[in-house]
């Protein structure tokens, strides 16, 4: 009987192969599924970038299509939607950012200094529960609210008032998305929040009001360092996804804004490529997002390390 | 219980944290309640209040019948739960054998765990990906909703963590007496780990069930759409149905019927909620803060 032990040193260069193979083969089998999912569904696709790389014919397949070197780039940089889809991205993305972010660390810290538990689970119960709708519910829930013919502007009607443009003007398209985003996901990420302020020092709290702290003094000085690498991680994983917005978010509502405010990258991809039947400049739009994406979570998780902080890849020491 | 170091809150504070917390759960639940109610009002109740219903005085499931009475409904929710179901069984085992296999030190278990690790840094993108499912034959079958979601890197590491931290002394011991890693897994791993699976096969159904942009890719025929994209046509969209999909004459006010289909892609997630959240911050952090 083979050991498995977690000595690292052993597993490098303790068995032979064969060995090993004889001792791992059902681990090896049940890997299997998984790897296979992996190379079709991410490895695969992965590689099919290289329609970027062409004048891609979906008749032709990716085999036979010609390459034209970094000419969809080159198209790209010309196309003036292009530019717009990248600056609604990086827009939208800033005002999520700001407004969204500091959301949920305010909720936990209201939530964390109640008293009444009652009061506490049940607002939470509550605020966990739009993170599990759909984008689809969310927007039409939104749209049922807010909307030209919803209940808001119902309201605004009988009591002799204009209605409000609030689900279609594009100048407050943004507000309207971080709206969204904070009453679909602000209640969710505040778990991790309150998750991190419980497991804060109470002894802490004790001495620093001993030595005559008021409660903002306890605030800045001890909750929100004890934050500071939840906050940190987040952030990192925040910036890596930036690029990517929220695209059912904007899809839904493309057709109500227009897209001068709600094309994004991802939008624009798919409108170029599936619909328009452009796919190298399709392609070539979501390969450059995809690397700049994966480029910001390596530079965030970068620069957390160089201040101290464990970020979301760990090191190897 | 205050601890004795705490001021007492001065009544403005409590004020202003009542009116935050309160106003962000009202703000979340009156929509959802209005939803509701106007689904079931009577065409008399939404004449009268002009359009949307906060309480429904005569509270009638007509718009529901009429839905399910003609074939559209019916035949999204069939899909939705075909998909929902088979994608949530196929996910889990999926996502099972990978965690477990690589959450001990085996044969190729590091390199695996670092072609999964990298799913999490890169996206494909939208256009290889629609690619690949027509060269695989899969556009408008349901299986093209099914198999790109099989495997979801947060789940597979919330599980990893989790079989991580079952002790190998009782895999061992287990060994020894001539289990396989196959009984080890069905008959050690599964029963100790039921809570962390459920939690995550409730996301994976709640992913199943909630997924819009897929089927709006994949799937030409209308006759195979799921729940979501008949939510977002005829009622985002506001494409009104027609009597041949409703089979009622004359029909409701369409405003109760699209607040019944909002309804219906509700519900199922009304339903899992409650144990969901039992269970769920668990998960969420020992995936979070370990992985």
């Amino acid at each position: 009987m083979l050991k498995r032990t977690s000595s690292v040193a052993q597993v490098k260069n303790g068995l032979p192969l064969k060995a090993k193979w004889r001792r791992d083969w059902q681990m090896v089998l049940l890997m299997i599924p998984g790897v296979v999912f992996l190379l079709v569904f991410f490895y695969l696709p992965v590689i099919g970038n290289v329609v970027a790389f062409q004048d891609f014919q979906p008749f032709l397949g990716i085999m036979h299509s010609e390459w034209n070197g970094l000419q969809n780039f080159v198209n790209l940089y010309a196309n003036p939607d292009f530019w717009d889809a990248l600056r609604n991205t990086l827009l939208l993305a800033a005002v999520q950012l700001l407004l969204f972010f500091p959301v949920p660390i305010g909720l936990a810290l209201i939530v964390d200094s109640l008293v009444s538990n009652r009061f506490r689970r049940w607002f939470q119960t509550i605020a966990y529960l739009p993170h599990f709708l759909s984008w689809v519910l969310v927007v039409t829930l939104f749209q049922q609210s807010l909307g030209g013919a919803g209940f808001v502007n119902n309201l605004l009607r009988q009591a002799g008032l204009d209605p409000i443009p609030f689900m279609t003007n594009p100048d407050t398209f943004p507000l309207l998305v971080v709206a969204q985003l904070i009453w679909k996901d602000a209640g969710w990420a505040m778990i991790i929040f309150l998750a991190a302020l419980t497991t804060v020092d109470v002894s802490l709290y004790e001495a620093a009001a001993a030595d005559g702290a008021g409660r903002w003094r306890r605030l800045w000085h001890i909750t929100l360092p004890s934050l500071r690498t939840v906050i940190v991680l987040l952030l990192i994983l925040r910036i890596g996804d930036i690029l990517s917005v929220g695209f059912e978010q904007f899809i839904l509502q493309r057709d109500s804004v227009g897209p001068g405010a709600a094309e994004v990258l991802d939008t624009f991809t798919y409108y170029a490529g599936v619909v328009g039947g452009d796919w190298s400049s399709g392609a070539a739009a979501g390969l450059a997002k995809g690397v700049v994406g994966a480029l910001l979570l390596w530079g965030a998780n970068s620069l957390a390390h160089r201040l101290g902080e464990p970020g979301i890849f760990q090191r190897r020491t | 219980m205050r601890p004795i170091w705490k001021e007492d809150p001065s009544p403005a504070y409590q004020a202003i944290k009542a009116l935050i917390l309160g106003g962000f759960a009202l703000v979340i639940v009156v929509p959802i309640l209005v939803v509701i109610s106007t689904s079931l009002a009577s065409d008399k109740d939404i004449i009268d209040a002009g359009g949307y219903v906060l309480w429904p005085s005569h509270p009638t499931f007509k718009a529901y019948q009429t839905l399910f009475s003609g074939g559209l409904m019916g035949r999204a929710i069939l899909v939705s739960v075909f998909v929902t179901i088979v994608g949530t069984a196929i996910a889990l085992a999926v996502t099972i054998a990978l965690a477990y296999a690589t959450s001990r030190p085996v044969l190729f278990g590091r390199p695996v765990l670092l072609m999964v690790l990298f799913t999490l840094l890169f996206a494909p993108g939208i256009i290889p990906m629609f690619l690949v499912v027509k060269q695989l034959g899969l556009l408008d079958s349901l299986w093209s909703l099914i198999l790109p979601g099989a495997l979801g890197a947060f789940n597979f590491v919330v599980l990893r963590t989790f079989f991580m931290n079952v002790p190998g002394e009782l895999l061992e011991s287990a060994r020894i007496d001539g289990a396989s890693d196959f009984t080890i897994l069905r008959r050690i791993i599964m029963p100790l780990s039921k809570a962390v699976i459920a939690v995550v096969g409730l996301f994976y159904a709640v992913g199943f069930w909630n997924a819009f942009f897929n089927a709006l890719l994949y799937l030409n025929d209308t006759s195979k759409w799921p729940v979501q994209v008949i939510l977002r046509t005829y009622v985002l969209q506001g494409k009104s149905l027609s009597a041949d999909q409703l089979g009622v004459h004359p029909p409701p006010q369409p405003q109760s019927l699209q607040m019944a289909v909002v309804v219906v892609a509700l519900v199922p997630i009304a339903m899992v909620y409650p144990f969901l959240q039992r269970h769920f911050t668990k998960g969420v952090i020992t995936g979070a803060v370990k992985g």
